[in-house]
């Protein structure tokens, strides 16, 4: 009841907050657009990193779990830093989305090596056999018998890291990238209307993730729709 | 000349040996059936042929082509070396057209137009030219055995290996796929089988070999050696097959 009535005395008031919509499409697409990027940069090195895990060399192998550790067993937050903030001591200096597309890419990676290596670990060594008892190449096979089969096994779990991922990415505005989360505390600082404008980034993000989730089934159905 | 000549072949696992200074010569459309209690290497033997696994001595020659010499290319043989898998191994993700025609293409670079005949071809020898379009996971496992061997036909092998090819069958589905074997054979393919078929090696084989501890115990015309072993190893197999 009490809570009841401090609802009714704050008085929402949403106008303000709304008036600055502007602000919030420009973060949104900010937000989109580091999301895709690391999405096809962390699936690529994700899928690379399986590769080399699950066929490579001894060496090769060590390299990528000790990336795929460090990655995983630290802070999204730590890594941006490390980036934006400890490069320049080496002379490489980045604009901050630039460093922020970096480290997204460099953090989704791990992850995805992880989900993709559990895909290729899935196909039995009977599907290899039969790809090398044709007369196919080790690379062949790969790409023909071990990617495309495992992809389907993949989605699901792909689909949800990316929309895990993608409400992580709010980081990034701790190094003064302008997204979604960032635009938050620009509106917050005109209107001072705290308690609206994160309602509205919740929804916007709620909003964002149910587009992902129906994108990303949509395009499964469409890849793998009718095979069972 | 033979078209597969294996030469006292000698395979380990480890410490463990599984074929122990193996021979055998065959010639072109023989029909070979392989007997053998589980273990005694025949399976083993088949997958020595075409490069799957290793072998630690003695030689195993394709069409004149030696398997174990390094400079062979594994990947020319096998287009020469089909195989057949108890277990189907077809590709789930792929139709039957495209199971059938994945090697033909990628390996063989056919055309994707010719390559749809080509599949429609090996198909109908082996009676599903109605499932051209269909996936693996909607076949059954009688069906699924002959688009694998339509998949191997498509390679155009000059010798055919068939790895228990009908173990995971129920009886009424073994029958399809012998009856399919049986049209391979009578189209002159060079064919050897690993099998607990008798009835099969009796009517369509042209030699049998009963193999025994990783050696080749017993080997000879198919009917007269099934009806008269000259072993007592073969005798019990054989008495505890019929039974």
């Amino acid at each position: 009841m009490h809570l009841a009535r401090a609802v009714v005395r704050y008085g929402f008031q949403f106008r303000d907050v709304l008036a600055a919509w502007e602000l919030f499409v420009e973060g949104l697409l900010v937000t989109l657009t580091l999301s895709v990027a690391a999405f096809a940069g962390g699936l690529a090195l994700g899928v690379l990193g399986a590769a080399i895990r699950t066929y490579g060399p001894g060496w090769a192998k060590f390299l990528v779990s000790s990336y795929v550790a460090v990655v995983r067993n630290t802070p999204l937050l730590v890594q941006l830093f490390v980036i934006f903030f400890g490069l320049p001591a080496l002379g490489i200096r980045l604009d901050s989305m630039t460093a922020a597309i970096i480290a997204l890419i460099f953090n989704l990676g791990a992850y995805t090596v992880e989900i993709v290596r559990a895909g290729f670990e899935s196909i039995p060594e009977g599907q290899l056999e039969a790809g090398r008892a044709l007369g196919l190449s080790g690379p062949q096979i790969f790409r023909h018998v071990v990617l495309f089969q495992s992809m389907r096994s993949m989605v699901p779990a792909l689909s949800s890291q990316f929309i895990f991922f993608m409400l992580g990415t709010a980081a990034v505005s701790q190094i003064a990238v302008t997204d979604l989360f960032h635009t938050a505390s620009l509106v917050q600082s005109r209107t001072f209307r705290d308690f609206e404008v994160y309602i509205v980034i919740a929804g916007i993000y709620l909003v964002l993730a149910q587009v992902m989730r129906l994108v990303f089934a949509g395009g499964y159905r469409l890849a793998f729709g009718g095979r069972s | 000349m033979p078209v597969v000549e294996i030469n006292n072949i000698v395979k380990r696992f480890g410490s463990n040996t599984v074929l122990d200074d193996v021979s055998l010569s065959v010639d072109r459309g023989e029909v070979i059936t392989v007997l053998g209690r589980s273990g005694s290497g025949k399976s083993t033997m088949l997958r020595c042929i075409n490069g799957l696994e290793p072998i630690q001595g003695g030689s195993i020659r394709v069409d004149g082509v030696e398997v174990n010499d390094p400079a062979c290319d594994l990947r020319v043989l096998r287009q020469n070396v089909g195989i057949v898998f108890q277990s189907f191994n077809l590709f789930p993700h792929l139709s039957v057209c495209d199971n059938i025609t994945l090697a033909p293409r990628i390996v063989q670079r056919q055309a994707r137009e010719h390559s749809r005949d080509l599949a429609r071809g090996v198909l109908r020898q082996v009676g599903l030219e109605d499932k051209l379009d269909a996936f693996p996971n909607s076949l059954s496992g009688g069906q699924k055995q002959r688009v694998a061997i339509a998949r191997s036909l498509a390679m155009h092998p000059k010798v055919m290996l068939f790895d228990e090819v009908t173990s995971a069958l129920d009886p009424e589905l073994t029958g399809e796929v012998l009856k399919v074997l049986e049209g391979v054979a009578a189209a002159g393919m060079t064919m050897i089988l690993v099998t607990h078929e008798i009835g099969f090696a009796r009517r369509f084989g042209s030699r049998v070999v009963f193999m025994h501890h990783g050696k080749v115990h017993e080997i000879g015309p198919a009917a007269e050696t099934l009806a008269n072993p000259q072993t007592a190893e073969f005798a019990a197999f054989l008495s505890a097959v019929l039974h």
